[in-house]
C-alpha cells in the first residue's frame, strides 16, 4: 500500500477525564491513566540523586534543575503570555548577586538569602523590563537581551560587586543532598504551580493577553499590568535559579549573566515542545548533560547544539512532549482512503 | 434630558499620516438611546468608535462621558467606566472555549465592582456566569456551542461573542462596530429583538451599520459620516429622504433595498 491510498486516523481514547477540568472518573484504570505521567515524573525526579553515580553527575542534576526553572520561566513568558524573553543571564545574575551580598555582606543564611532573592530579584528585573512591555515579538526578546550584556560591563566598568573577580566564599548548602532535593523540589513545585496558573482564571488573562491583547483592553484590563505581573513571576522562578547557583557554587561574577542561560532553555523548550511547560523541563534533561559529555570539545559543543536543535525543528518541530502527549491520548491506526 | 448627555462628541479629528479620518465631527447620545451611524467604507466610523473608546488617540477634540472629560484616557480605563465596543474584525480567544473567552472580561475590575450577573451577590464561579451571558446572547445553552473553541464558531457566534464580552462588563453603553455584517438574513432578524432588549435593559448603544433596514428599526436617531465629516443628523426617515444621502449612497445595494422597503 503507498501512502497516496492510505491515511493515518487518529482517535481519542474512550475515556472522559480530559474533558476539560471536569473529572468523570470511572474506575481506578482510568485514575491510574490520568495520575501515572505525573507519578513517573515525580518518582523519577526524586530517585535521580539516589541513582547517579558520581558526584560530579549529581553535580550535573542541580545544573538541570537551574536550566529547568529557566526554561520553566521561559515557557510560561512565551507561550501563555506572549512575551519572548531573552533575559534569562539577567534573572539568574540579579538573583544570583542578591544572595551572594546578602550572603557576604549581611551574613544572612541561605534560607533566608534564596527566597529574598527571589522576590527582590524579580522586583528589579521587573522594574528593568517595564519599559520594554509595550514592546512585541523579537523586539522585546532583543532588549531583553542588551540588560545582561549591560549589567556585565556596568560591574566592569564601575567595578562593583568585587568587579571582575566577583564575590567569592559563599555559604553553601549544608551538604548534597540537600542541595539537590532543594532544586529537585523547586522544579516540581514550579512545574505543576505553573500549570495550574495557566489555568486558574487570571491565567486565563495571561493567555488572553497573548491571544489578543486589544480585546483584554477593550474588557477594562491594563495589558501592561498583566504584563507586570507575568514578568515578575517569571523572573522570581529565574532569580531563585541564580540565588541557588551562587550558593552550589560559592561564587558570583559577571560570568553569571552569560548569554548560555539566555539560550539554553530556549532550545529545551524547542526540544521539550513549547507551551507544555513539563517539555522544557524534560528538554533541560536531555540538553545539560549532552553539553556535559561534551565539554571536553570546548566551544565546539554550540555546533552541537545548533544541530539539535535544527534537527527538531525540522524533524519534530511540536517538540517531545507534544509529541509524547498525542501517543498517549489517541490511537492511531492507517485506514484505506 | 436634564442632566449632561450620556456621551458627548466635540470637534473629534483624527489624521492619519495626512490623511483627514474624521474632520470635527460633533455628536451627542443620550441615555437609553440608539444612535445609527452610516457612512460608505473609509469615512471614518470605525475611527471613530476607535477614538472615543481610546484606542486611537485623537489629534484633537474631546469626549465627555456623563459630563466627564475621558479624552486621551487609556483604553482599558475607558472600558473600565463601562464605554464598551465591539470589533469589526472580531477578535475573540481563539484558543478558548467560547464560555473561557468570557471569564477574562469577568475577571475585570469593573465586573468584580458591578458585582454578580443579574442583580447583586458576589460574582460567583465565572465559568458558570459566562454561560449564562452567552445563553442571554443567543448561544443555546444545552448544545456544545458554548464549550467550543472560539476559533471553530462561525461568523454568526463570533458577532454575539463581541457583544457578550460587552456585556460581561455591564456596560452603561455599547458602541458596535458592524454586527450585522456578514450576517445571514435569518442571522441579523435574530440579532434585532437582542438589540432591543438591550436597550429596554437600559444599555446605550451607537451601532454602525451597512444593514440600513435593520438599523432603521431599531435606532432612534441616526448620523451620516461621509469623508470623515459629519454629513448631517436626524430622525430615520429625515435622513433617508435627503438627497445627500443618497447621493453618498448612489449605486449601493442597500440604500436601493431600504428605498424599496420604505
Ligand atoms: N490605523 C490606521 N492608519 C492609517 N490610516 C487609517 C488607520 N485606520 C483607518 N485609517 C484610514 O482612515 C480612514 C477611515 O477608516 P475607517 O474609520 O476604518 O472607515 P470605516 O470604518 O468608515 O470604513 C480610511 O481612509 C482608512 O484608510
Ligand atoms: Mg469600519
Amino acid at each position: 500500500m503507498t501512502t497516496a491510498d492510505r491515511r493515518k486516523e487518529r482517535l481519542d481514547r474512550g475515556i472522559k477525564v480530559r474533558s476539560d477540568g471536569i473529572y468523570a472518573l470511572l474506575s481506578w484504570r482510568e485514575l491510574g491513566y490520568l495520575v501515572l505521567p505525573r507519578l513517573v515524573l515525580i518518582a523519577g525526579l526524586l530517585l535521580l540523586p539516589l541513582v547517579v553515580p558520581s558526584l560530579y553527575w549529581q553535580r550535573v542534576i542541580s545544573n538541570v534543575c537551574l536550566y529547568a526553572l529557566l526554561a520553566l520561566s521561559f515557557d510560561f513568558l512565551a507561550h501563555y503570555v506572549g512575551l519572548v524573553s531573552l533575559g534569562g543571564a539577567l534573572f539568574i545574575g540579579t538573583g544570583a548577586y542578591i544572595a551572594a551580598l546578602l550572603n557576604k555582606n549581611l551574613g544572612l543564611p541561605l534560607i533566608l538569602t534564596i527566597p529574598m532573592a527571589s522576590v527582590s530579584g524579580a522586583a528589579i528585573c521587573t522594574l528593568l523590563l517595564l519599559p520594554c512591555l509595550p514592546l512585541r515579538g523579537v523586539y522585546f526578546a532583543i532588549v531583553s537581551l542588551m540588560y545582561p550584556l549591560a549589567m556585565m560591563r556596568i560591574i566592569e566598568a564601575l567595578n562593583i560587586f568585587g568587579g571582575t573577580d566577583g564575590i567569592m566564599g559563599i555559604d553553601s548548602f549544608p551538604n548534597h543532598w540537600v542541595e539537590q532535593y532543594f532544586v529537585l523540589i523547586m522544579v516540581l513545585l514550579f512545574l505543576f504551580g505553573l500549570r495550574r496558573l495557566v489555568n486558574l482564571d487570571i491565567g486565563l488573562v495571561f493567555r488572553g493577553v497573548k491571544d489578543n491583547d486589544q480585546a483584554v483592553r477593550a474588557s477594562g484590563m491594563s495589558i501592561t499590568y498583566y504584563k507586570a505581573v507575568a514578568v515578575f513571576i517569571a523572573s522570581a522562578i529565574g532569580c531563585l535559579a541564580g540565588a541557588c547557583l551562587t550558593h552550589i557554587y560559592m561564587f558570583s561574577g559577571i560570568s553569571l549573566f552569560a548569554l548560555d542561560f539566555s539560550i539554553l532553555p530556549i532550545a529545551a523548550t524547542v526540544i521539550g515542545g513549547g507551551g507544555t511547560l513539563a517539555g522544557p523541563v524534560i528538554g533541560c534533561f536531555i540538553l545539560v548533560p549532552i553539553s556535559e559529555l561534551l565539554r571536553e570539545f570546548g566551544t565546539l559543543r554550540i555546533a552541537f547544539y545548533a544541530i539539535i536543535l535544527m534537527a527538531f525543528i525540522v524533524f519534530k518541530s511540536e517538540g517531545l512532549m507534544v509529541y509524547g502527549q498525542r501517543k498517549y491520548h489517541q490511537f492511531e491506526r492507517w485506514v484505506k482512503i | 434630558m436634564s442632566e449632561s448627555p450620556m456621551l458627548h462628541v466635540e470637534e473629534a479629528t483624527k489624521v492619519f499620516g495626512g490623511i483627514l479620518a474624521l474632520n470635527r465631527v460633533t455628536f451627542d447620545v443620550h441615555q437609553g438611546e440608539i444612535l445609527g451611524i452610516i457612512g460608505p467604507n473609509g469615512s471614518g466610523k470605525t475611527t471613530l468608535i476607535n477614538c472615543i473608546t481610546g484606542f486611537v488617540r485623537m489629534t484633537s477634540g474631546k469626549v465627555f462621558f456623563k459630563g466627564r472629560d475621558i479624552t486621551g484616557k487609556p483604553a482599558h480605563k475607558i472600558a473600565d467606566l463601562g464605554v464598551t465596543r465591539t470589533f469589526q474584525i472580531m477578535r475573540p480567544y481563539y484558543t478558548l472555549p467560547a464560555y473561557k473567552n468570557l471569564v477574562i472580561p469577568l475577571f475585570s475590575p469593573r465586573a468584580k465592582r458591578t458585582g454578580g450577573w443579574r442583580g447583586g451577590g458576589k460574582l460567583g464561579d465565572r465559568d458558570t456566569v459566562g454561560i449564562d451571558i452567552l445563553e442571554e446572547i443567543g448561544f443555546e445553552r444545552d448544545s456544545f456551542v458554548p464549550y467550543k473553541l472560539a476559533s471553530s464558531l462561525p461568523t454568526g457566534y463570533l458577532k454575539r461573542l463581541e457583544l457578550a464580552r460587552c456585556l460581561a462588563l455591564k456596560p452603561e453603553i455599547i458602541l458596535c462596530d458592524e454586527v450585522f455584517s456578514g450576517l445571514s438574513m435569518s442571522e441579523i432578524a435574530s440579532m434585532v429583538p437582542l438589540i432591543e432588549r438591550l436597550q429596554m435593559d437600559g444599555i446605550t448603544l451607537i451601532m454602525i451599520e451597512h444593514r440600513l433596514r435593520e438599523l432603521f428599526r431599531v435606532a432612534s436617531r441616526v448620523m451620516v459620516l461621509n469623508f470623515g465629516e459629519k454629513l448631517l443628523e436626524g430622525r430615520p426617515e429625515e435622513v433617508m429622504a435627503d438627497e445627500r444621502v443618497k447621493t453618498a449612497y448612489f449605486g449601493s445595494e442597500e440604500v436601493e433595498e431600504v428605498m424599496t422597503y420604505a
